[in-house]
């Protein structure tokens, strides 16, 4: 393009670059692990921090749902909800373990297809979800039905697919090999995986981009050439998939599978969404915002437990925290549309 | 507790003026929406404000009606110092308004509507449906309406909504009452009916700010007007002492000045060509051609079908029938991104409802569209190395001012706003650009900027289809202007016989 006039004022590049707002969430982290770091020494002579097996299993207890909280994430950025991991959790527990049972068991779900190789149960696991999200998905973007409607409903007939699949009975005897998926750290290991991928997708690639250009803006977003529907059903794939992995994970680690398996684990995934700063509005928020708000939830269960504190308190002091999250949340962004 | 009580009694007052408005300013960030405007209303009287879109006469209303408060200047009421914080205040003073847009709850009935906030209560507190009909049937008998107060309001037309909201503001007897083009949505013989109710009203001694477009409701209702004209106060009038033709030049009687820096260009070969595009209710029959290296200008008033066309040629809502024929061959425009691959480009209206995302930084805004068509590789990873630097090259050319490229875009100011979408679109490097209303609501510097940079894009050689409700922009710029009215294509004017009052004349009928 040749303008006539390129003089232009000297870029003002600015040396002050304001702090990402996941510094925030990170100095609540550390706030509430010094608070029981105190009371640790007050009330039980002891450190908190300190004793290295408690936080491997503080972080082993949240990840789970971290995986989950991961693709949540994605969802809410592009200001939708997904209500059905939970329940998707479950569904794929009972269908994944049944083509994952050892030839020892005499009543296998499918006696006839036992001791299969360990892709085929992981892939039927994710293909159960991924058809989840698949409607989901298609729901939300071509009936333009409320997000939290169309994965009401699915939360709702998914948990009713785990409790038919087998009548109600648990599932159990998996093979050595898919046992091995949920042993000591893999579970760890897999949200680790899945939170760097997911952080790399959404800040380089074009996928994450238009997530947040759709939470944004879904309008604007159109108008710039996006197909947002398309958009909207690998969303809800992607979030149910990932839902699927977890269920799989917990089956794993249990080494059964019940219909009841991740019973309100997609308000746990939601909360550690909104504690990292993932704004409900859409638009905003980071995978490293959810990992932080995934070990904030790790710390307060853990600090509790320390404490020999009831559990009913944690709940309580749970729930006191995601309200609070979400009321500094916009706090903030109020404070942001005046200055504008 | 609300006002329960339903007639409320006129404020006495002396006086020959129940509603004055002095020297008030109103400034946006970047625009100044109104400059030390008067408007003086006597009671018993029809007085219509008139002006161009974006004269100022809505912000004004909204000033009195207590949506805005104004920067300097006073709006007093029956004598004494108008103090408004919200409509509701506006209302319980004694002012009512019927706004441009309609106002009601679908899912609610037509009683339920008019009284609310103000429902007759029974003996217990709890809501008299009954006396609610019967002050509905009185109101409909005395206003001559024939609608039934238990309907749904959502089941209504929209002429029949508007009947409503008529009635509602009657029913507060205000001794003012505000209409802001009450008839855009009804027929001729609503209009009469409308103008029935407000000949009653006058004789009552109600004082009526009439906004309107249309000359000959004006001259049919009106016993004064005032113009104003980019925000300024031009006159005062009595209706009976000017022409049709008084009262443009007034609107639009303005030089047209070097701010539209038009340069001609060799204007090449038929690009796009439109052909009967139709979408019932909205437009009709749209039939014109754009060539390479030409600005054709598209005025008419709001409500006449421009940006609905503009949204059809670039697929966002489809035209249901009619051809856009682009480079010669028909191309069925289902959306956005079909648009996209023929080289379309559309800078929208509403910067903030279609345009920006508001709470992403400076170079996502730019990028978006870019990046649905290229710069991406295989694996669907950005190729943010190369984006960034066309983007900071565009950003740098057309001087937006801000710190860095990763700066929120809401922070921005709306002149910089419209100039990144201005480069999310050169990015994607069109060779058919529509832009509805390319420089609404911002300052002089960056407006002549960005007439000068559509021209220099129309020097090579992309054709360019400009939406504006500011006249001068439109002559200004355009080689030719097409003016719409109602949905249809009333005329397209060469260059050199189009002026300001032939323009209006065939946008206002």
């Amino acid at each position: 393009m040749a303008m006539q006039d390129t003089t232009i004022d000297p870029p003002v590049m600015q040396a002050q670059r304001r702090l990402p707002p996941e510094v925030n969430i990170l100095f609540v982290l550390v706030g509430i692990a010094l608070v029981f770091e105190i009371l640790g020494w007050i009330f039980q002579g002891q450190s908190f921090l300190g004793n290295i097996g408690r936080l491997k299993i503080m972080i082993l207890q949240v990840s789970v749902i971290g995986i989950i909280a991961v693709g949540v994430t994605q969802v809410i950025i592009s200001g939708g909800i997904d209500l059905s991991s939970g329940s998707i959790v479950g569904a794929v527990a009972m269908v994944s373990m049944s083509f994952a049972q050892s030839a020892d068991y005499a009543r296998a779900v499918y006696p006839a297809l036992t001791d299969l190789p360990v892709i085929v149960p992981i892939l039927a696991g994710l293909c159960v979800g991924a058809i989840a999200g698949f409607i989901n998905g298609w729901l939300i973007a071509y009936t333009k039905i409320p997000p939290f409607i169309a994965t009401l409903g699915m939360m709702v007939a998914a948990r009713g697919f785990a409790k038919w699949y087998t009548k109600g009975q648990p599932v159990s005897f998996p093979t050595e090999s898919y046992v091995a998926m949920g042993k000591g750290m893999m579970p760890v290991i897999i949200f680790l995986v899945v939170a760097v991928v997911f952080h790399i997708t959404m800040k380089y690639t074009r996928y994450g981009k238009f997530t947040y250009a759709i939470g944004a803006n879904p309008q604007a977003a159109r108008v710039s050439g996006i197909n947002v529907e398309r958009h909207l059903i690998k969303l809800y794939v992607v979030a149910a998939t990932l839902a699927a992995l977890a269920g799989m994970v917990v089956a794993a680690r249990g080494q059964t599978a019940q219909a009841g398996m991740g019973l309100m684990y997609e308000l746990d995934a939601i909360a550690m969404a909104v504690i990292g700063g993932t704004s409900l509005a859409g638009g905003r928020g980071s995978i490293i915002g959810t990992s932080i708000g995934m070990v904030i939830f790790g710390v307060i269960l853990s600090g509790f437990t320390f404490l020999r504190l009831d559990a009913y308190y944690q709940e309580m002091i749970k729930g006191v925290i995601i309200v609070a999250a979400v009321v500094v949340d916009t706090y903030r962004q109020k404070k942001r549309v005046k200055k504008s | 507790m609300l006002d329960t009580d339903q007639t409320r009694q006129r404020t006495a007052y002396t006086g020959d003026f129940i509603l004055e408005v002095d020297k008030v300013r109103k400034e946006f960030p970047g625009v100044v929406a109104l400059d030390d405007v008067q408007l003086r209303l006597r009671p018993g009287t029809v007085h219509a404000l008139m002006g161009e879109n974006g004269a100022g006469k809505s912000t004004l209303m909204k000033i009195i009606a207590g949506v805005y408060t104004p920067d300097r200047g006073e709006v007093r009421f029956a004598g004494k110092p108008l103090n408004i914080k919200t409509p509701i205040d506006a209302l319980n003073s004694g002012i009512a308004m019927i706004h441009q847009e309609l106002n009601l709850m679908n899912t609610m009935t037509v009683a339920e509507n008019i009284w609310i906030r103000r429902e007759p209560r029974n003996g217990i507190g709890l809501v008299d449906h009954g006396q609610m009909a019967q002050m509905t049937q009185a109101l409909f008998d005395d206003l001559n309406i024939g609608l039934d107060p238990a309907d749904l309001v959502g089941d209504l037309t929209v002429a029949q909504k508007q009947m409503v909201e008529i009635a509602k503001a009657v029913s507060y007897d205000s001794d003012v009452l505000i209409m802001d083009e009450p008839t855009s949505a009804i027929t001729e013989s609503e209009v009469e009916h409308l103008f029935a109710i407000i000949r009653d009203l006058r004789s009552k001694g109600v004082g009526i700010v009439y906004i309107t477009h249309k000359m000959n409701e004006l001259f049919e209702i009106a016993d004064e007007l005032t113009v104003f004209r980019d925000g300024q106060y031009i006159d005062t009038v009595k209706a009976t002492d000017v022409t049709r033709d008084d009262i443009i030049q007034m609107m639009v009687g303005r030089e047209i000045t070097d701010m539209f820096p038009k340069i001609d260009c060799d204007i090449g070969d038929v690009i796009l060509e439109v052909r009967n595009l139709t979408l019932p209710g909205t437009f009709h029959d749209v039939s014109f051609c754009l060539r390479r290296g030409e600005i054709l200008g598209l005025a008419g008033l709001v409500g006449s079908g421009r940006s609905n066309v503009a949204e059809a040629l670039f697929g966002v809502i489809p035209a249901a029938s009619g051809q856009i024929v682009i480079d010669g061959a028909v191309v069925d425009m289902t959306s956005p991104a079909v648009a996209m691959q023929h080289g379309l480009a559309f800078l929208t209206e509403d910067r903030k409802e279609t345009g920006c995302f508001l709470q992403l930084d400076c170079l996502e805004n730019i990028q978006m569209a870019l990046l649905t068509r290229e710069k991406v590789n295989g694996m669907g990873f950005v190729q943010q190395g190369e984006v960034t630097k066309l983007a900071e090259d565009f950003a740098a050319k057309l001087r937006v001012k801000t710190p860095n490229l990763s700066e929120t875009v809401e922070n921005l100011s709306g002149g910089n706003q419209q100039k990144l979408l201005i480069a999310r679109w050169l990015l994607t490097n069109p060779r058919i650009l529509i832009l509805d209303e390319p420089t609404r609501g911002i300052d002089v510097g960056a407006k002549s900027e960005i007439h000068r940079l559509i021209t220099q894009l129309a020097g090579q050689g992309v054709a360019v289809l400009m939406i504006s409700s500011e006249l001068p922009e439109v002559l200004g710029m355009s080689d030719r202007v097409m003016v719409m009215h109602e949905g249809h294509v009333s005329g397209i004017l060469d260059r050199s016989e189009a002026d300001p009052v032939r323009v209006m004349e065939l946008a206002a009928k």
